[in-house]
């Protein structure tokens, strides 16, 4: 059954998006990731033009993260001081990312900045990944069982930039400039990759500003939901490229699909869980810079505006 | 079947109608003159049909609205294919459909031809800020630009057959693919005679989103913020349902 995307102006078959929607919700719900950084080169891969692929994808992100960060408010796992200096830098750094995703949409460049900055973090973060997991499974099989987990409380020069601030959730009491730091960058990526960004901000959030794990995530989501909307915002007042249909469709996907990906992912292991999301992160990243360095069948093709 | 029947009765009145106007007269009619962009809409082909009283050779054109069109060339810049060059291209039609009774080279005179935009290579498509470029240049953007609407399904790889169905009756099929986009499409037929045209007679199609996609889009063009404000509370009312499922589940 094919559907009528109104934005992206194309019709694509629905079960195709229910189904992407399902098993990009499916894997996060296995790995507790947001899945943005799946699902857009998913929905560029299968004909939806990028821009539209980005900014109907915040969204979404926007749907997964409000579900997710209910559950982690009522446990108390949000550090809300920190978030709001999250969403602080985000909305700074979204407003920024929208502004240079319509001019780099105008110099008909945007498609190989989505596909660059993709191999550059997916690349960076996959690898990373993949190293300290598959290091962790190697010294569990060395010495079972003494699996211990000690954080690294450094006290980093970042942590001693002016306006200090406390933040008793986190048992902190460092520069708000860094967190402000981090959601600008984060509110970047959000605005030109379409992702909700959590696999830079969690090891961000653990090892340069020294946050307490339990917090990380709820933290994590609760600055992603409010950052998605404003993204979700400018994209629709900026560049008209948010498909409400596309969105929609994927929500529905992909709230099946993370209800049955967290059954299993309370069945593997930590470091299994790392080292299959690194493989595939990989496998993502190796396909777009392929398609970059590969020569395209015609190297001409049609833009908008110019 | 429906559509079929109202089509050969809309021929026979042609036939037969009585203020058939100029004797020798061309008429020619298309089976729908609005195509709506619905949800489920997924291309569509229109009958265009029509009476030639002398029954001469006859050449469709259907060219959709027209807009400035860019062309990007990609070159490869430190291993990576980048778009480097680009040129724009000034009311390129956004659709082209060409149908004839025979070859248009054996029945159109080559002004004609060009005076009418008759077949590809006679679009009339002309560079914008083309100073200093080179000739060979403008040539291989301009062929870009075709090949890249043809791959689109928007421009037809070659052109269509008009067909004459009985004496005088003639008749062909226009197919709109799923991306055409929206406007006002002309709609023209040509009667032609030792090269020249005889006759012509020119018609207008419309092709608009209906419905939801319609006030969906309409919505996100000219009401862009409040659009905006109405994803997000679409997103979060989702999300937040979805939460309240995955508690009880």
């Amino acid at each position: 059954m094919d559907i009528y995307l109104p934005i992206a102006e194309m019709s694509v078959n629905l079960f195709l998006l229910l189904g992407l929607g399902g098993a990009v919700g499916f894997l996060s719900g296995v790995f507790g990731v947001g899945g943005g950084f799946l699902m857009t080169p998913l929905l560029i891969f299968v004909g939806i033009p990028p821009p539209v692929a980005v900014g109907s994808e915040a969204s979404q992100i926007l749907a997964s993260s409000v579900s997710g960060v209910q559950a982690h408010m009522r446990r108390g796992n949000v550090d809300v001081k920190m978030g709001l200096v999250l969403v602080g830098g985000g909305f700074l750094g979204s407003a920024f990312g929208v502004w240079l995703f319509a001019l780099l949409r105008s110099l008909g460049q945007i498609d190989l900045v989505i596909s660059l900055a993709y191999v550059i973090f997916l690349g960076t973060v996959g690898t990373l990944m993949f190293v300290e997991s598959a290091g962790t499974m190697i010294r569990t099989r060395r010495r079972r069982g003494s699996e211990s987990f000690t954080r690294q409380h450094r006290h980093l020069w970042l942590h001693g930039l002016p306006l200090k601030m406390r933040f008793h959730k986190s048992r902190l009491y460092i520069s708000a400039l860094m967190p402000l730091g981090l959601g600008f960058l984060v509110g970047i990526l959000s605005a030109i990759m379409g992702v909700g960004g959590g696999f830079l901000m969690v090891p961000a959030m653990i090892y340069l500003i020294g946050m307490p794990t339990a917090v990380v995530v709820g933290t994590s989501l609760f600055q992603i939901a409010f950052v998605t909307a404003v993204t979700t915002f400018l994209h629709a007042t900026n560049n008209q490229t948010v498909d409400i249909v596309l969105a929609l469709s994927l929500i529905v996907g992909g709230v099946v699909g993370a209800q049955l990906g967290s059954g299993v992912g309370g069945r593997l292991r930590g470091e299994q869980l790392r080292i299959l999301l690194a493989i595939i992160v990989l496998a993502v990243c190796a396909k777009i810079a392929f398609d970059l360095i590969a020569q395209p069948a015609d190297l001409y093709s049609l833009g908008r505006g110019h | 079947m429906r559509r079929a029947v109202a089509i050969i009765l809309a021929a026979l009145a042609l036939l037969v109608r009585p203020d058939a106007g100029r004797a020798q007269g061309l008429a020619a009619d298309i089976s729908d003159h609005l195509i709506a962009i619905t949800t489920a809409f997924t291309g569509t082909t229109v009958t265009l049909f029509g009476i030639s009283e002398k029954r001469a050779d006859i050449i469709v054109t259907v060219i959709g609205p027209r807009e400035e069109q860019v062309v990007r060339r990609k070159d490869r810049v430190a291993g990576i294919w980048i778009n480097v060059q680009n040129m724009a291209f000034a009311d390129v039609p956004e659709y082209y459909f060409v149908a004839s009774s025979r070859p248009i080279q054996q029945i159109a005179h080559p002004d004609i031809q060009a005076r009418l935009e008759l077949g590809l290579e006679h679009i009339a498509l002309r560079p914008v800020d083309a100073e200093g470029r080179d000739i060979s240049d403008i040539l291989a953007f301009r062929d870009a630009l075709i090949r890249n609407k043809q791959r689109a399904d928007l421009y037809a790889p070659k052109p269509g057959v008009v067909r004459f169905v009985g004496e005088k009756l003639f008749r062909t099929q226009v197919p709109f693919p799923a991306n055409v986009p929206p406007g006002i499409y002309q709609v023209q037929v040509f009667e032609l005679v030792d090269g020249q045209v005889a006759d012509a007679q020119r018609s207008t199609l419309v092709i608009s989103k209906i419905g939801l996609e319609a006030e969906v889009f309409d919505f996100a063009q000219n009401r862009a913020p409040l659009y905006g404000i109405a994803a997000i509370i679409i997103s979060i009312v989702a999300g937040w349902l979805a939460g309240i499922i995955f508690r009880r589940g």
